[in-house]
């Protein structure tokens, strides 16, 4: 016990090698990458009428309809006859926050990258999974409220609903599908790369703990 | 007792041969030309187009008198649109809104013959569709669309514009003919016994915009008083060269069924319109009703007759241009004329006379061969490989035949009095050859009864082998003179007008902008379609005000179209998706009248409604 705490000291003190401070750039390139660039979540409706189906994504910033962005006007001309909200940008105040924490952490990781200790990857770490739980819950909660929060004056009522976050689920006459996006997946592999840091700069403390003794 | 049997003998061999004379009667009726079995089931799954799928070809078909564009399937020979040109549709709201109200002017009607393709290189290029009016007007629908956006007309000096509209290899020009001839300038009457003199045709030929399509008028010919029929551009070799058919040029006037069936020769004018329009750009002939107008007696060298069979109705130049194929609807051959032969025959002057000054060339010099096709030819059109068909109203039949060597291969019945025909690509350059559709005038008999008016007959011959065969018979909307098929894929129409082209000043986006604002009488109300509403839902005006709707349907999705109908008002306009129209009306009446969406947009498109209040 005494020992894996002073590994621990000495691990979270410790200097990084080139090795995790690289894994750390990466995964800060990767996290601004996932961010900026490509959808988190992109889901598609089927029906009869809409063989093609209507398609959304869902970036870190903004809505973003298939077919030049008319699937969202069609998708909310729809949703208004059961009286649910419009889909807007200017709802989600995740479009604010989100690019904002990201940078954030991609700035940490690149801080830990450059000042070099173990410590700091371990917050980043911590922060990112935060970041990352917090992320899903509120979109999960924002799903919720589209689907529960529904005009008492709607002209076709329906039971409140919770559309699907992962997978598929009928609708009415809708085929919902749900899936994370390139973005997404790539906020994992950021997250897999500042883990591989931390377990790097683990496995270096103890070769050091082992030289020492 | 001997008497008496000899009279049963007589009795009996009497009836007998009663029996045989009246065994040796007409047959109930002629032959059957309905397909054999074995035929039916090949012939289906050639037409057959599995739901869901499309069809190979649309064919572009005149509506004669009925003023419009009907558009077909093909191999289906399903009717897929109707696209309204010289007559109000109501289906559509055309002849309804300001707009087209303004484009049809006080017309109501127009007789449309002949359709034609917009071409580049002698190519069908799928940009736009040109079609004529007898009126003396050419529309033209643009076939982003399939939309008519332009009638121009009634040109000047023009008097029963059925030789039209015909496109030159790249569209310069779409050329119309007068079918009457009358004194010019237009507004002058002259007694009819001073008919061959007096009176005057015109050949007139239209600039399109290269860009737009915007048709102008560019310059005309003053031509001898002969009826002039159809008409072909020179293609290829005889690039720059129009030919048209003429018929009465015996000048008659009167019963002309008699007087102008007398000659057994008529006249192909062949006219050198790059030469014409060299004239008119130099700034030669006399200006008549506005137009430009080059009269050949002054200006040498503009138009040539070629004499052809007795009333030629069709004139038509094979796919490499070296061919012009003559017809004499009263006689059974056609000529073939040689492009290279008019030009030797021009350049030595040979030439048997003159009519008006014009030279007329010596037939036997500029012919090539006269094809035995049968009875009653009027028009041929081309398959790949030097092969030609030519409709036989009189036998009611096509004729296939062979250009070069000049012998008729094959003959399919038609039911019944085949007039125009077309194939697949068949004026262009290049034709496709596959499919062949008999344009035919008479149906009786081929559909269930549907009493005295009847539906024209159209009928789809697969030409992709040596032997061609008739596949389908269809029922077409009255009357398909010509029409033109264009490979599909050439087409790209657009599903919505995007709403960032959308530059009407009357166009609002949102429905907070939507609503009602007065100028002194006139009252503007800017609304908004959108499913399932029009907004505003009422409106209020005093009576006698000018009152103009300016519609948006702020839709951008695919056949979400919304109607306006205003009952009481003789309005029902059709807003496309992305689109502004508006109506203007003086509400006359005092009193409530409901407006509501006439097209079917939506589950709840039958409260899509509101009320004009008028007090």
């Amino acid at each position: 016990m005494r020992a894996l705490l002073e590994r621990s000291n000495r691990f979270l003190d410790a200097p990084l090698d080139l090795g995790p401070r690289l894994l750390l750039v990466a995964a800060a390139v990767v996290l601004v990458a996932g961010i900026a660039l490509f959808p988190l979540w992109s889901m598609t409706m089927f029906a009869p009428q809409y063989e093609e189906g209507l398609r959304l994504q869902i970036f870190s910033y903004k809505l973003e309809g298939g077919n030049q962005g008319q699937d969202i006007n069609e998708i909310n001309v729809l949703n208004h006859y059961i009286g649910m909200r419009d889909l807007v940008s200017d709802d989600f105040t995740e479009f604010k926050w989100l690019p904002f924490v990201g940078g954030a952490l991609a700035l940490l990781m690149l801080r830990a990258a450059v000042h070099g200790h173990a410590g700091h990857v371990l917050d980043v770490v911590v922060l990112f999974f935060y970041f990352g739980a917090f992320s899903l819950w509120s979109f999960g909660y924002r799903m919720w409220s589209y689907g529960h929060n529904l005009a008492p004056t709607a002209s076709v009522k329906v039971e409140p609903f919770m559309p699907p976050m992962f997978g598929s689920k009928q609708l009415a006459n809708f085929e919902v599908y749900s899936y994370p996006a390139a973005g997404t997946y790539l906020m994992v592999a950021a997250a897999l790369l500042v883990v591989a840091a931390l377990a790097a700069a683990w496995r270096q403390a103890g070769v050091r703990g082992q030289k020492e003794t | 007792m001997m008497q008496s049997r000899n009279r049963w003998v007589w009795v009996v061999l009497g009836v007998l041969a009663v029996g045989v004379l009246a065994s040796r009667c007409a047959p109930d009726r002629r032959t059957s030309r309905r397909a054999t079995v074995s035929d039916v089931a090949a012939a289906a799954q050639k037409v057959y187009v599995a739901p869901g799928d499309l069809d190979e070809y649309y064919m572009f078909a005149s509506g004669g008198h009925s003023g419009q564009v009907y558009v077909y399937g093909i191999p289906s020979m399903r009717h897929l649109v109707t696209i309204p040109v010289f007559t109000p549709y109501p289906a559509t709201g055309y002849g309804f809104d300001d707009d087209s109200k303004a484009m049809l002017g006080s017309l109501t009607w127009g007789d449309a013959h002949h359709p034609a393709l917009s071409e580049t290189d002698g190519e069908y290029d799928g940009r736009w569709l040109f079609i004529n009016d007898m009126n003396g007007r050419v529309a033209r629908i643009d076939l982003r669309d399939f939309k008519t956006r332009q009638i121009f007309g009634p040109v000047p000096n023009v008097h029963g514009n059925h030789a039209s509209s015909f496109v030159t290899p790249n569209t310069e020009y779409t050329m119309m003919a007068s079918r009457f001839s009358i004194p010019l300038p237009e507004g002058t009457a002259v007694e009819i016994e001073k008919y061959a003199t007096e009176y005057k045709g015109v050949v007139a030929a239209l600039k399109v915009d290269p860009k737009t399509g915007e048709m102008s008028l560019g310059f005309q010919i003053l031509m001898p008083p002969f009826d002039y029929d159809l008409g072909d551009a020179g293609k290829r070799v005889s690039d720059g060269w129009m030919f048209w058919t003429s018929y009465n040029t015996e000048r008659a006037t009167g019963k002309l069924e008699v007087t102008a069936s007398q000659r057994d020769r008529d006249y192909i004018a062949a006219i050198d319109w790059r030469a014409a329009e060299k004239a008119a750009a130099a700034g030669q002939g006399d200006t008549i009703g506005g137009v430009k107008v080059l009269d050949p007696r002054r200006i040498p060298g503009l138009v040539y007759l070629m004499p052809c069979g007795k009333s030629p109705h069709g004139v038509d130049v094979s796919p490499d241009g070296k061919w012009i194929i003559g017809s004499g609807k009263l006689q059974g051959v056609t000529t073939a004329f040689n492009f290279e032969k008019i030009q030797t025959a021009i350049r030595n002057k040979d030439f048997t006379g003159e009519e008006d000054g014009i030279p007329v060339l010596r037939y036997e010099a500029i012919k090539e061969a006269e094809v035995p096709v049968g009875l009653g030819p009027l028009h041929t059109q081309f398959g790949p490989d030097g092969d030609a068909y030519t409709s036989l109203f009189v036998d009611s039949a096509i004729a296939k035949w062979k250009l070069g060597t000049w012998e008729v291969v094959d003959k399919v019945p038609m039911s019944y009095s085949i007039g125009h025909l077309s194939a697949a690509e068949g004026d262009s350059v290049s034709p496709d050859g596959k499919w062949l559709v008999g344009l035919n005038k008479l149906s009786h008999g081929r559909h269930l009864p549907v009493g005295p008016s009847q539906p024209e007959s159209s009928q789809l011959v697969d030409i992709t082998e040596e032997k061609m065969k008739l596949l389908l018979d269809a029922f077409t909307e009255p009357e398909p003179h010509y029409a033109q098929i264009i490979k599909a894929d050439k087409l790209k129409p657009i599903e919505v007008y995007p709403k960032e082209e959308n530059k009407h000043p009357l166009a609002i986006w949102d429905v907070k902008d939507a609503g009602v604002t007065r100028d002194g009488n006139n009252v503007l109300v800017k609304m908004i379609a959108v499913r399932s509403t029009l907004t505003p839902t009422s409106f209020e005006v005093r009576k006698g005000d000018v009152v103009k709707v300016a519609i948006t349907n702020i839709e951008q999705t695919t056949d979400e179209l919304h109607g306006f109908g205003l009952l009481g008002h003789n309005i029902n306009i059709v807003v496309d998706p992305g689109e502004t129209k508006t109506v203007t009306f003086t509400a006359d009446k005092p009193g409530v009248f409901a407006y509501y969406c006439t097209n079917f947009c939506s589950a709840l498109h039958q409260e899509m409604q509101g009320y004009l209040i008028v007090r």
